[in-house]
């Protein structure tokens, strides 16, 4: 380690020229955490990114599952546990595509990146802060939606709860993918309206909030929403489609072919 | 290639479309050293940083960071960087940013010893979003010294300051020097060239025209300056031989010449009242735009 003497208005000197370029790995580690913890700070300190995405979900819920359709739900538990899924997701898909997609966006065209690169930022964490921003997020979502799901006298298990959770907010990441995606083939200008239109299509053709006609049921499998929709399902004990082996594999490959594009085009281009 | 230099483009070249940016580059940074490079815009200073960086990858040619290709991290944790352009993310606070950049290192400054050194204290707790265009530049100053490289890349560091932040940034760069950094500076200020770099070298259409010392520059351009009051006429004095060119302001006649000595003995001679006789050699303002016009025409 260097060792630095710092007087009143000089400049540091080095008394080991030679200084070793290595990093510990706790020093690693460190670069790591302080990226995430900045990327989440940052997010939350804009309350246009963090208010709808934060609120939103167990608002609507809340509107939609106790206020308009609470009597309803009483007698048709399924019912609530469906609308309950919806919100969930919608929730948690939102800070991985909009986070990634309009904010990799901008800060390719604004140099961001530019000077990321140059600097010497462990290259993955770059993409790994604004993962684990996405994650925290989701885990926030899901602690709102859990808070409020007794309001409308549903109940799940220990395990229901758990594998509810684990779902939702791995869930985040194949929407990270997708947003990422967007963000390295656009600009700031028009990743807004391409992550709005993936982001609306997505939830409203995958059969998200209302069941889809027949002839929209069968293109359904095409968005990774119904994949998630379908293991949200099988974990809080609703009737799913399709095997959940199928399921996770079409969204782990998604998201891996997606980001390995993302992050080459990253690496070559910025 | 030699290992010896801490920065190195050898015959670089770089196209964009149809855009030469760079034609056969070679540059090398050494220990120790202030190094400017300057040019007009558009001449390929920023390119130059961005290969050396590994931003960008030559056509043709190499470019090296301490012997080692610039694409690798442990390279690049020996460097600290200001960019021209770049928005940083307006919600963190100043001393975040500061901190956020001094994690990639493995001995950096603390955040406070950055800011004291680079006088932006006062700004630590600030939104970044919030400051004005000059304190930016400081922060962002703070950001490329926090890491302690042991070279630092600056891209027209001064542009928005004003005099006085100019000026403090200027001494931060020569204690820094002092203390073994080396630095590669691009600036559009030539003053700010002469007072800070032991080595420069003027860049146009992509390849460097000239490198030596700020006095080497100007030796290069042998041409004078000559200012007198006299009665003689602009028309008189420009037909002389060895006058490049004769200009009159009020009652003084500006007269550029490639022989100032035969010119001096001939108007001496001529105007027996001539007074307020200054002869200066140009300086590296003159010679830059001297060197550069060349090379356009």
């Amino acid at each position: 380690m260097t060792a630095i003497s710092m007087e009143a208005g000089s400049a540091p000197t080095r008394e080991d020229s030679t200084r070793d370029s290595s990093m510990s790995a706790a020093r690693l580690f460190r670069a790591y955490l302080t990226e995430a913890k900045y990327e989440t700070v940052r997010m939350l300190r804009t309350p246009a990114f963090a208010i709808p995405f934060l609120g939103l979900p167990a608002l609507l819920y809340l509107l939609f599952g106790v206020v308009i359709f609470g009597a309803a739900i009483r007698n048709d538990a399924q019912a609530g546990l469906f609308i309950f899924a919806a919100f969930a997701l919608f929730g948690v898909m939102g800070p991985g595509i909009f986070g990634f997609g309009m904010v990799v966006a901008s800060e390719r065209e604004h140099g961001l990146l530019t000077l990321k690169r140059a600097l010497p930022m462990p290259p993955p964490a770059y993409l790994v802060a604004k993962l684990l921003m996405a994650v925290m997020f989701a885990v926030i979502v899901m602690a709102t939606m859990f808070a409020v799901l007794p309001l409308s006298q549903l109940k799940l298990t220990v395990g229901q709860f758990f594998a509810a959770a684990a779902v939702s907010i791995l869930g985040a990441l194949p929407f990270c993918a997708i947003g990422l995606f967007i963000g390295v083939l656009t600009n700031s200008r028009s990743a807004p309206a391409f992550v709005n239109i993936i982001y609306q299509v997505m939830m409203h053709l995958s059969g998200l909030f209302y069941p889809l006609p027949k002839f929209l049921r069968a293109i359904a499998p095409i968005w990774p929403t119904y994949h998630l929709q379908q293991l949200f399902f099988t974990a809080i004990g609703l009737p799913s489609q399709g095997s959940a082996i199928t399921h996770v594999a079409v969204l782990v490959t998604l998201t891996f072919v997606l980001t390995v594009f993302a992050v080459r085009r990253l690496a070559l281009k910025g | 290639m030699n290992d010896s230099f801490l920065a190195e483009l050898s015959g670089a070249k770089k196209k964009f479309r149809n855009t030469v940016a760079l034609d056969g580059l070679d540059l090398q940074v050494r220990t120790g050293e202030l190094f400017a490079v300057l040019g007009p815009n558009g001449t390929g200073k920023t390119t130059a940083i961005s290969l050396l960086l590994g931003l960008q990858q030559p056509d043709a040619g190499t470019a090296r960071l301490f012997g080692k290709s610039p694409h690798l991290v442990e390279t690049r944790r020996q460097v600290g960087v200001m960019m021209q352009e770049v928005s940083l993310a307006p919600e963190l606070r100043v001393r975040e940013q500061i901190d956020l950049v001094a994690s990639y290192y493995p001995a950096p400054l603390t955040p406070d010893a950055a800011m004291e050194l680079t006088n932006t204290t006062p700004l630590a707790g600030r939104p970044y979003g919030k400051l004005s265009g000059g304190q930016k530049r400081q922060v962002q100053f703070a950001m490329a010294i926090v890491g302690q490289p042991k070279l630092l890349f600056l891209d027209e560091p001064t542009v928005g300051l004003d005099v006085q932040a100019r000026e403090r940034m200027w001494v931060t760069l020569r204690k820094l020097v002092d203390n073994g950094a080396s630095i590669v500076l691009t600036t559009h200020y030539l003053e700010e060239a002469e007072a800070l770099a032991d080595r420069v070298a003027v860049l146009a259409k992509g390849r460097v025209i000239a490198s030596g010392t700020v006095n080497d520059m100007r030796a290069l351009v042998v041409r004078k300056r000559i200012n007198c009051s006299t009665t003689l006429t602009v028309e008189e004095v420009a037909a002389w031989p060895g006058v490049e060119t004769a200009t009159a302001d009020k009652q003084r006649l500006l007269i550029t010449v490639s022989n100032a000595e035969s010119v001096l003995r001939r108007l001496l001679a001529a105007d027996q009242n001539l007074r307020e006789l200054e002869v200066r050699s140009a300086g590296l303002a003159e010679a830059f735009v001297e060197l550069t016009q060349e090379t356009k025409s």
